[in-house]
């Protein structure tokens, strides 16, 4: 019994690697509810990624209410270029050289959350390293080849692939067990990992802004529907008594 | 005062000879049971799709530069978008599940059989004109599946020689989907299908009546006049265009307030399932919602997997099943006509599937099966199994109607008691 | 559909036993009243959604306006919620004419409320020097010009300076009230506003109601 789940610790994750054809994804344990972890990620969006990226669907005025952040604060903390609070999440990078520079104009973030899944930016996010073949000289895990370069360095230092040698069916093979870093970042590799699901919260709210208003109605909606369900299921019951 | 209103009305049109006819004391078999609420169902979903429909048009906008925009900005900028936004996400695919549930109703009691061929038409009708209807609101937000999903449909119609690339060219009003192939499907989505999805409800309402319900015993109500006795015929008040012309037997309900209330009793059931997704889980794991519909529309960039959504995968699996693209998208086609055809596929007499043979149940139920099966081979990743497997499924999918031919002429049945069991 | 008696169509054996007519009244009631509760709030979105969006919300917002280039006698004009606000920079000559001809206007203390509270004096403004006014004519809702240096006078015999609105010749004095036997009916409006410093004005909102 022992050695059979052995078997399948050390089979597991390959099997899995071999059935999907895909990285395994971290999970990303976000929660909306946490107004100070979304704005930490807030802050990190603006400084890190909106100089490429934009977030044209949404409002910095809509996030600030949301996230609990008074217009002014807001004003001077997260916008740069002067924009009205009302304004869209944009920059001014021009799409033309955009598509030079990174081969492809950056796509919009405002719903990336909701087309990759939290769990796969979180992943994404931490899964960067040095690969000197690369324009940008960083390769991804998960996402293979991507045009971006690792702009979260400064925080992380730098990534490169970590592998060991191990016995596998009697040879001795490398394997991939992660990502290393050079300890140079200014985070230790659990504030990273905290500070990436921070922007992951962020993104996860921007995709959907009405999440947490949507349940807080839909507890009542239920709520409504099952007092609904006894009223109605007793008047049913009471004409339908002369029938059987 | 209230009472003069209603006669003064009455005397020009007749608003409760209509209402008492088609809503009140319209004559039910008391047995109908579950299986016997998702017409009312889909009637309310209709109304969710057109009322919430139209406020969406309120501030969706038609063309290729805004409508992903104006998609999001009714999610974000308008009081509650989101929630009539959703309300129309969810209720189409509500309107499917409530679709299937009522066809395999009709199915297994044999309410396409004699004298319901028409109703069952104008509910193929129906079906089409839906799919048609949710195919085209499915391209409106302009996302990545939006496009690629009418890429692929479309281009269906090239596989018919000849004319195919021209129609093709003609269909998306330019050399590739674009803004003028979106703007008349918002056309064809908001006003043309709707009006006439609402006719054909209408016709297979009266339909309805006219031939009267089935039930799950499949015994008629409606005997002929002067058959019975006065104690054998319903005590309710039914409606006088009914009792004129047959004697109801006393195993019917009037449809209000008895079956009506039955409906509401299914409804709240229905709108506990359509909150969930509603509040808590719109995209349905990306069933209903796609996650590459979230991304605008990129004609440079094909998404990894095309898929359409859940309640045309069954027919996407039969189309990719078959090497041939011809003959893949006649297969298609001749899927869903097997189905409008059942009234004569079905030879037999008997139309309930308890007092059929057991070939027969088990035939529907393999058929519900491979319905299933076939749907997840088609929203689910290309693998090399599923090819071979789609292939027997599609098999299997046409052989229910061939073996339902074969056996229904000469079939074992058990006596159909004279009246409603239970 | 509620006034149909069903009971009084049910004429089964049942009915010759005593009913629970209280109870199945009592359902009946209840129900309709929860569905009723439902359908009312089933509308809630429907019509909130009506209200401007975020959008329509920010176009209308309050704007500033900077006053410290306007020369004396000069008009300036911004927008506001897509309608032109006048700033005028009013002169001591314009504010000494404006207590001469009130016997001439339909309104001259501003009883009708065309403007917030602070405003209804003789000046119909916060600062007597600086007149804000929303430059839509109250008759039909044309712009109406700016005359000055006399060339309102043309117009009203002995008032030098006012506003003139050409489409049906409505004639308002330098505090924008309307003069006697002219289509408008009313006083221009005074849009709330206020100083944030000395150079600064913010229309849209009053002081503290922000």
């Amino acid at each position: 019994m022992k050695r059979w789940m052995m078997f399948l610790a050390c089979w597991m994750p390959s099997l899995l690697w071999a059935s999907s054809g895909e990285v395994h994804l971290d999970t990303a344990h976000y929660d909306l509810t946490d107004k100070a972890s979304l704005q930490r990620g807030a802050r990190l969006f603006n400084n890190y990624c909106l100089g490429c990226h934009q977030m044209q669907y949404q409002r910095y005025q809509r996030a600030f209410q949301d996230l609990g952040i008074p217009d002014a604060l807001g004003q001077e903390n997260l916008q740069f270029t002067g924009e009205k609070v009302s304004d869209h999440i944009t920059n001014t990078m021009p799409s033309e050289s955009a598509a030079k520079w990174f081969g492809a104009q950056p796509p919009d973030l405002t719903l990336v959350a909701r087309v990759r899944g939290a769990d796969w930016i979180y992943t994404y996010l931490r899964s960067f390293y040095v690969d000197p073949n690369r324009p940008f000289g960083v390769n991804n895990k998960v996402f293979k080849d991507v045009g971006m370069p690792h702009v979260l360095q400064e925080l992380q230092g730098v990534p490169y692939e970590a592998t060991e040698e191990m016995m596998v069916d009697g040879e001795m093979v490398e394997r991939h067990v992660g990502i290393k870093t050079d300890g140079a970042g200014a985070m230790s590799p659990e504030e990273y990992d905290a500070a990436v699901l921070d922007l992951v919260n962020y993104l996860e709210y921007t995709g959907e802004p009405s999440r947490l208003e949507a349940e807080s109605i839909g507890r009542w909606a239920i709520i409504f529907v099952l007092v609904l369900f006894v009223f109605v299921y007793l008047l049913k019951k009471e004409y339908w008594r002369d029938v059987h | 005062m209230w009472k003069n209103l209603l006669d003064w009305i009455e005397y020009r049109i007749p608003m409760m000879r209509v209402a008492n006819m088609h809503a009140i004391q319209y004559p039910a078999p008391r047995n109908m049971n579950l299986w016997y609420v998702f017409g009312f169902l889909a009637t309310v979903v209709l109304i969710n799709q057109i009322v919430t429909g139209v406020w969406l048009t309120m501030n969706f906008e038609p063309s290729s530069e805004r409508a992903f925009a104006s998609v999001e900005y009714i999610m974000r900028d308008i009081d509650y978008g989101w929630l009539l936004r959703y309300m129309h996400s969810t209720g189409a695919s509500a309107f499917f599940i409530v679709v299937y549930l009522h066809m395999f109703r009709g199915m297994i009691y044999g309410s396409y059989q004699k004298p319901r061929e028409l109703l069952w038409l104008f509910g193929m009708f129906i079906y089409l004109a839906l799919m048609a209807e949710a195919f085209m609101g499915y391209v409106l937000p302009w996302g990545q599946m939006s496009y690629w999903g009418a890429q692929v449909i479309v281009s269906l119609f090239g596989a018919i020689p000849g004319i195919g690339p021209d129609l093709v060219i003609w269909i998306q009003g330019d050399y590739v989907i674009s803004g003028a192939t979106l703007n008349r499907f918002f056309a064809l989505h908001v006003i043309a299908l709707p009006l006439v999805l609402v006719i054909l409800v209408f016709l297979h309402i009266v339909a309805l009546h006219e031939v009267g319900s089935n039930n799950p015993d499949g015994v008629e109500v409606k005997r002929k006049k002067g058959s019975l006795t006065e104690d054998e015929k319903t005590s309710f008040k039914m409606h006088e265009y009914y009792t004129n012309k047959y004697d109801i037997i006393d195993d019917v309900v009037p449809f209000f307030p008895h079956i009506v209330l039955k409906d509401l009793v299914a409804f709240c059931v229905f709108l506990l399932g359509f909150c969930y997704v509603l509040f808590f889980n719109p995209e349905m794991w990306g069933k209903f919602l796609e996650h590459p519909n979230f991304e605008i529309a990129n004609p440079l960039k094909t998404p990894e997997h095309i898929f359409p959504v859940w309640y045309f995968t069954p027919f996407y699996a039969i189309l990719k099943a078959v090497p041939d693209k011809l003959l893949g998208v006649t297969a298609m086609f001749a899927a869903i006509i097997m189905l409008a055809l059942l009234p004569w596929i079905d030879r037999g007499k008997v139309k309930s599937w308890r007092y059929r043979c057991g070939l027969h149940k088990w035939n529907l139920l393999v058929f519900a099966g491979v319905f299933i099966f076939l749907g997840y081979l088609g929203g689910t990743p290309q693998e090399n199994w599923k090819i071979t497997a789609s292939q027997i499924l599609t098999v299997m999918y046409f052989g229910f109607f061939g073996l339902l031919w074969l056996y229904s002429k000469n079939e074992n049945t058990k006596p159909v008691p004279a009246r409603i069991t239970k | 559909m509620s006034d149909v008696s069903v009971d009084a169509n049910h004429s089964s054996a049942a009915d010759n036993q005593p009913q629970d007519n209280t109870r199945r009244r009592f359902l009946t009631v209840a129900t309709s009243v929860v569905g009723g509760v439902g359908v009312v709030g089933a509308a809630v979105p429907f019509i909130a959604s009506w209200n401007p969006s975020a959008k329509a919300k920010a176009a209308g917002a309050d704007i500033e306006a900077d006053i410290s280039k306007i020369e004396p006698g000069q008009l300036i004009r911004v927008m506001w919620r897509s309608k032109p606000v006048w700033i005028v920079r009013r002169t001591p000559e314009v504010l000494a004419e404006l207590a001469t001809h009130e016997d001439r206007l339909k309104d001259p203390n501003s009883e009708n409320e065309q403007q917030p509270g602070f405003a209804q004096n003789r000046y119909r403004s916060l600062k007597e020097e600086y007149l804000v006014l929303v430059g839509i004519c109250t008759h039909l809702g044309c712009s109406p010009r700016y005359l000055s240096d006399g060339a309102f006078a043309e117009v009203v015999e002995g008032v030098p300076n006012g506003f003139f609105c050409p489409c049906h010749g409505s004639k308002f004095d330098m505090a924008g009230r309307v003069f006697e036997s002219v289509p408008a009916p009313l006083n221009l409006v005074v849009p709330p506003y206020y100083f944030i410093d000395d150079n600064t004005i913010l229309i849209g909102s009053e002081e503290g109601a922000a």
